[in-house]
Parts: C-alpha cells; structure tokens; sequence
C-alpha cells in the first residue's frame, strides 16, 4: 500500500501485476461472457444495446438479471423492474468497496469514488488478498479490473456474433473457475482460530438465504451476518483482554 | 434496429444505480470510525463474503462439486498456487460429472 508516492514505472508494474493475478478469473468471466453474449441475441438485444449495458453498466449478474426482464418492444419494456434489479442485485458492492477505501489517500475521493465503476467480485477478491499480505495498490486493483472488462466486452460480443453455436461452459467444468478462485483466496486470508467462526456463519448464512430467496441475496446476507459476528467476537475478546 | 429510447433509459438508468452504489460504499468508509467495533466489522467483511460467495455453490452442487472443492482446497494448502488450485478445480469437476454421467 504504498502507491501514493510511487512511480509511474511501479504504477505501471502494480497494473500489470493486478491484470496477471485476475488471469484464473478472467477464465470464468470469458466462459459467463460468451454465455451472456448468446442468450442477449436471444432475448432480442440490439448490439448497439450489448455494448452499450455491458460497457456501461458492467457487472455480470445485473446484466443476466435484466435479460430475463428485457422485450423486444419498447413499449413494453419494464424500465423499473430493469433498474430496480440492478440496484438490487448489485447492492453487495457496498460491502466490497467499503473494503477498499484503505488503499487510497485521504484527499481526492471523488476519483477514488469514480474508478469503483472497474470494480469486480473478481478484481476486489484479488486486491483484498494482496492487501491481507500487507500488499496491493490502486493500480493493482485497475489492472485486474481492465482485464475484467476487457474480457467481458470481448466474449460479449462473440457470444453475440456465434449466437447458439457455442457450447454451455458447464460442460467443460468452466463454471466452476469462479468458485474454485474464490476458495483458494479464502484460504489463503485464513489469519487464525479467529476466523472460523464468522466464516462458518457466512457460508451457513448465505447456504440457508441461497435457498429462501433467488439472485444475489446470499452474498449480502452471508457477508453482513458473518462480519458482524466476527466484528462482535473481535470486540468482545479485546474488552475481556483490558 | 439501433435501438430505442426506452432501451436507452433502460440502460442508463441500470447503469447509473450501479454506478451510485460502488461509489457509496466507498464514501460511506469514510464515516466509519478507524477503531472499535465498526473498524472490526470492515476488517471481517472480506472472509465473510468470499465464504458467502463460495459455500452455496460447494453445497448446492452435485456430488462433482464437493469433491472440486475438495481438491482445490488441499492443491491450494500444498502449493499456495492460486491458479493450480483453480485448474484442479476445474479438472476434477469435468471428470467427476463425466464419470457420474456415463
């Protein structure tokens, strides 16, 4: 975390760093591009409207999300539904870029607020690892962020031109990238017995919500519940040590 | 067709709430005191939402997913290899569906 006062040589270095370490995940956002890129065509989006929500809007499970809302004509098209299931879907990025507030300097938080738009579940994992080791950098978490966004436009817009001529990723075994990267990152932020509890609670939280309710609920709920039990544990073994 | 005013809006308006949440909470981290209970809480977030990320699928999943996580967990302790463990995981899910299909 010393970025502030880095060269632009190192700038440069953190940014490659960060799109190498994205490298596994870009595998699995590539394979769910290209699956978006054909059900897009399906669903009857434009490819004038494929670059402009997945430029813009950027994040994978909103834009699977609003396929299934999306129509044809426009006058039947839900606008607020689509917009209300991004805002909802998308409302775990509180707690993920809350997190990287640390990594850059008190001043100029307006830029800082502005370049969360390349923040990933991807990228933010990566970065949140490296900060774990007393490493990572704002840089770092733009190079794995434009590789994201990168990979995602361009398997987008494949997907889209091969229509039904590619194969589901789940046949490959692809799907499961996203969750083996995610494992192995959990396990390397393993700190000690202290974090077994609030873990255990975050995946009980988010296995139990993941069967309540559909969409993205999971993560927010396993996130809050799990965090705060450890906040709770944290604070209360430091009162019982003064 | 181009497009429509709606699927314009439509986009716009998707691409705005997400922009406005991202940027949210990272400003909101800023009103969260540096120490005590809030500051534990921020610390613990990222653990918990990679264990809430993670174990639905590990657990909803078949038979294939579990022994995945299985690997990828024990290639990741061994190797401390990010990528290794992730090609493991993928390798043995397509071998365990294949062998439990046919």
């Amino acid at each position: 975390m010393t970025d502030i006062a880095a060269s632009p040589d190192s700038r440069m270095d953190q940014f490659l760093a960060g799109a190498r370490a994205c490298m596994p995940v870009a595998i699995s956002v590539a394979a769910y591009g290209l699956v978006w890129g054909v059900l897009a065509r399906g669903a009857g989006l434009s490819l004038f409207e494929v670059i402009m929500m997945s430029a813009l809007v950027f994040a994978g499970s909103a834009q699977f999300v609003a396929l299934d809302l999306w129509t044809t004509t426009p006058a039947t098209l839900p606008i607020g539904a689509l917009v209300l299931a991004a805002l909802i879907v998308n409302l775990r990025y509180l707690l993920l870029t809350a997190t990287l507030r640390p990594l850059y300097p008190a001043k100029g938080r307006l830029r800082g607020a502005f370049s969360m738009y390349l923040v990933t579940d991807e990228n933010w994992a990566m970065t949140v690892a490296a900060m774990a080791r007393g490493q990572g950098s704002v840089a770092f978490l733009m190079g794995g962020g434009a590789l994201a966004w990168i990979a995602w436009m361009c398997t987008n817009l494949i997907g889209y031109g091969l229509g039904s001529a590619i194969d589901d990723p789940s046949r490959w075994g692809l799907d499961f990238a996203f969750t083996a990267t995610f494992l192995a990152l959990l396990l390397g932020m393993w700190k000690g017995r202290g974090d077994l509890v609030p873990w255990l609670v975050a995946a009980l939280a988010a296995i139990v919500t993941s069967h309540l309710v559909e969409g993205s609920w999971h993560i927010l709920v396993g996130g809050v519940v799990g965090s705060l039990v450890g906040a709770f544990l944290e604070t209360r073994k430091n009162a019982h040590q003064s | 067709m181009l497009t429509s005013p709606e699927a314009v809006a439509a986009i716009l308006g998707m691409a705005i709430v997400t922009m406005a949440i991202k940027a949210s909470g990272f400003l909101l981290a800023d009103r969260l005191p540096r120490d005590g209970f809030a500051a534990a809480w921020l610390r613990h977030i990222p653990g918990a939402v990679l264990a809430a990320l993670v174990a639905p699928a590990i657990v909803t999943g078949g038979i294939a997913e579990a022994i995945a996580a299985a690997a990828t967990a024990l290639v990741f302790i061994l190797s401390k290899n990010l990528f290794a463990a992730m090609a493991t995981g993928v390798a043995t899910v397509y071998v365990v569906r294949l062998l439990v299909a046919g």
